[in-house]
């Protein structure tokens, strides 16, 4: 079985330390997690974890399994990026001078479709959201100028198909 | 009403039933023991002599009783010498519960004295674990702790508690818990699969029977009994699975896995169908996944889900307890005597017992005493009602094959983690548990002397365990794989040890050293008949072999006689 990247979501109860616990799983297997994204779900006090790997499908299946196991996780699931609409989200931080000295910089942004944040007498900053490929072809288009900051999210995403939480969540309350 | 922290604590053990606690006092967790001598007359705590040790018992009791066992600790090196215990509980399903005290919550993360994150250390070898720091959280938190602990596929949990949560007053009220919203211990039985399970059963030429703890955490030992004498189907068991069935039940064909009998092993691949019930593939009873029962249809009777397909790609998964399980496969069953296939168990009985047993338990050519024929000796004084607590190395190997039960939860060994220095304290714990049946420690030179503080245990509480050390003056077991695969370099496994007659006899326990085979019988009877603790040393054969042998990484069927 080969190597695929996966996107894990787990609902979980927003209690402390079960980021410690859910990542000693990982750690166990000696897997590496890509990215990893912990925020509030659709639903009221419930948290959402998504973790990027790359394994295998047995692995993955046999993760999530001990995912499930922790007490205080609602449901685990996993998806192909096939099944997933996802993103990350990106922020870079260039010289201000840049902006009027190299017109290009000002294609380039137009042209990526990224937002200029916020822009002071030093520095200004763009926001640029996609695919990482979008964001590392960003980021080789930036590097020639001088990137004074840079930094990538963890992988947000949703499925394309419809991910049975609440209806779980309905019969368990 | 309103009352400490450190009573409240107390109260919620009583509320759970608790009766007996297992622990060791210091300094973060001096509130709790402070409560502690208040209600002695209501909750008993056991002084052990190191916190492993306290974990060890908790073990023992548990597994001996089918309770929660409890264990005490204080904050630090009072919590981290739990941890060994607590993994073990772990990977055994044990349930458990240790309390472990904590610095005060403003000194929290500040290294204080006695401080250790807890927490994070036992994070990966518990079912569970909760730092409570606010007084009021602690009857909810030890409510949810006993819950979790006991129900589905059990487990340990660790509550600590910092010392200003013992020390604050608040109103009490205790409910015990009853459910969790992310938590289903046990998933509800499918129908049409045991439906399914059965039909592949019924149509079955060769099926074959693995059985594990799950049938005794379950309680379904009946069930498994009625289940096999209907369906005719041969059983073998894991080493925690053993006395779930009687050892002279006809369809009882012994251990699976590394040591186990060799029928079971070689027709493991023969099977057409393998029923798993109650058990987790472990690595040393499957050997080479590669290989292992290739040529069956796996049935997998589980109560949690994350086992399914994890080694053993299963043809039917039938989720849930045990016990509905099986009284739901019951009447789709038909009666069968599989006389043939039952047979061909018996043939290769024969093999091992003319290869292996006959001079185990005889042994020829001037050897010394065996570990085996101490083991039968203990079979025939206890009649095989007792309940034998064994620790690691040869001595539990040979303990698991000869020993004899009549009885469920009569083997209490440390499975999973193979946990030298279990068996000393488990065996108190275990008498403690059933002070009404005999409780017969087996224990090597090598890990007598990991936990040979609790004879002070023993000689305090007047504990009457019987305690039998098989010394072979090495650490047998690995010295059995030096010899085999590493060229006879001993290395580091040869022990010097002490009189251990005179340590035992130093906490006022009753001994006697066996050295010739001639004694042995009169020894043994005298310490079965014995009303108060009694310690036996036998010096068997230096350089005994446990076999059969599935070497690591080998298959099944490739089991060694020799």
């Amino acid at each position: 079985m080969e190597d695929k990247t996966f996107t894990i979501s787990v609902y979980s109860e927003n209690n402390v330390g079960l980021l410690n616990r859910i990542s000693g799983i990982f750690l166990k297997r000696h897997i590496n997690i890509l990215s990893l994204n912990v925020s509030e779900s659709e639903i009221e006090n419930v948290s959402r974890f998504i973790i990027v790997v790359d394994t295998t499908e047995k692995w993955v299946q046999n993760i999530v399994g001990q995912i499930e196991k922790q007490i205080e996780v609602i449901k685990a699931f996993y998806h192909t990026d096939e099944e997933t609409i996802y993103l990350e989200n990106a922020l870079f931080k260039i010289q201000s001078s840049l902006l009027f000295d190299e017109k290009q910089i000002q294609n380039i942004i137009k042209e990526s479709q990224s937002t200029i944040v916020t822009v002071s007498r030093d520095f200004f900053v763009i926001s640029k959201s996609g695919r990482r490929s979008e964001i590392e072809e960003l980021y080789a288009k930036f590097k020639p100028y001088g990137i004074m900051q840079f930094v990538r999210s963890g992988r947000i995403s949703v499925s394309k198909e419809k991910m049975e939480i609440s209806s779980l969540l309905e019969a368990l309350n | 009403m309103k009352i400490s922290g450190a009573e409240a604590v107390i109260r919620c053990l009583l509320a759970e039933g608790v009766d007996l606690v297992y622990g060791y006092p210091g300094g973060a967790i001096m509130p709790v023991y402070d409560e502690l001598y208040k209600f002695q007359d209501q909750l008993h705590h056991v002084l052990v002599r190191h916190e492993q040790g306290a974990t060890h018992a908790a073990q023992g009791y548990a597994r001996a009783t089918g309770k929660v066992g409890v264990a005490i600790a204080t904050s630090g090196p009072g919590a981290t010498n739990l941890v060994t215990g607590i993994a073990d509980a772990q990977i055994d399903s044990t349930p458990m519960v240790c309390i472990t005290g904590q610095v005060g919550k403003h000194l929290l993360g500040s290294d204080a004295f006695q401080e250790t994150d807890i927490i994070g250390i036992s994070t990966p070898v518990t079912k569970w674990n909760y730092q409570i720091t606010e007084a009021s959280e602690i009857p909810e938190i030890i409510a949810k702790a006993f819950y979790i602990a006991r129900s589905g596929r059990p487990g340990p949990v660790l509550i600590d508690i910092t010392k200003n949560a013992q020390f604050d007053e608040f109103e009490f009220s205790y409910e015990k818990c009853t459910g969790i919203r992310s938590y289903n211990p046990v998933p509800k039985l499918k129908l049409d699969k045991v439906a399914e399970a059965a039909a592949l059963i019924n149509n079955a030429k060769k099926p074959f029977i693995v059985f594990g703890q799950g049938i005794i955490l379950g309680q379904a030992e009946e069930q498994l009994k009625a289940f096999i004498e209907k369906s005719g189907v041969p059983a073998g068991w894991t080493i925690l699975g053993l006395s779930a069935l009687p050892t002279d039940h006809p369809l009882n064909v012994g251990m699976l896995g590394m040591h186990g009998n060799y029928g079971p092993n070689m027709l493991t691949n023969e099977c057409d169908v393998l029923i798993a019930l109650g058990m987790r593939f472990d690595d040393r009873v499957t050997g080479k996944l590669a290989t292992y029962a290739k040529q069956a249809k796996v049935i997998h009777f589980e109560i949690d889900p994350a086992e399914i397909d994890k080694n053993v790609k299963t043809e039917v998964a039938v989720l849930g307890d045990v016990k509905e399980a099986l009284n739901a496969i019951l009447p789709l069953i038909e009666k069968r005597s599989h006389d043939s296939w039952h047979n061909e168990f018996k043939e290769l009985y024969k093999i091992e017992v003319e290869s292996v047993i006959n001079e185990e338990l005889n042994p020829t050519n001037g050897k010394g005493i065996s570990m085996g024929e101490t083991m039968e000796m203990i079979n025939k004084h206890s009649k095989g009602d007792a309940i034998i607590v064994s620790d690691v190395g040869q001595h539990q190997m040979f303990a698991c094959r000869y020993a004899k039960f009549n009885s469920t939860k009569s083997n209490i060994t440390s499975g999973g983690l193979g946990t030298m220095g279990f068996a000393l304290p488990a065996a108190i714990g275990a008498k403690m548990g059933r002070p009404d049946r005999e409780v017969v420690a087996i224990i090597g030179d090598g890990g007598f002397q990991m936990t040979i503080q609790e004879l002070g245990t023993i000689f305090q509480t007047q504990v009457p365990v019987k305690i039998v050390i098989l010394n072979n003056e090495f650490l047998g077991m690995v010295r059995q794989w030096q010899e085999l695969f590493f060229d006879n370099r001993y290395a580091s496994t040869k022990m010097i040890n002490p009189n251990f007659v005179a340590i035992a006899e130093g906490y006022h326990i009753k001994s006697k050293k066996v050295t010739q085979r001639e004694d042995l019988d009169a020894a043994v009877a005298e310490m079965m008949a014995s009303k108060d603790s009694y310690f036996l040393e036998v010096m068997v054969e230096k350089e005994n072999n446990v076999f059969p042998m599935i070497p690591t990484g080998a298959c099944v069927s490739e089991i060694r006689l020799s």
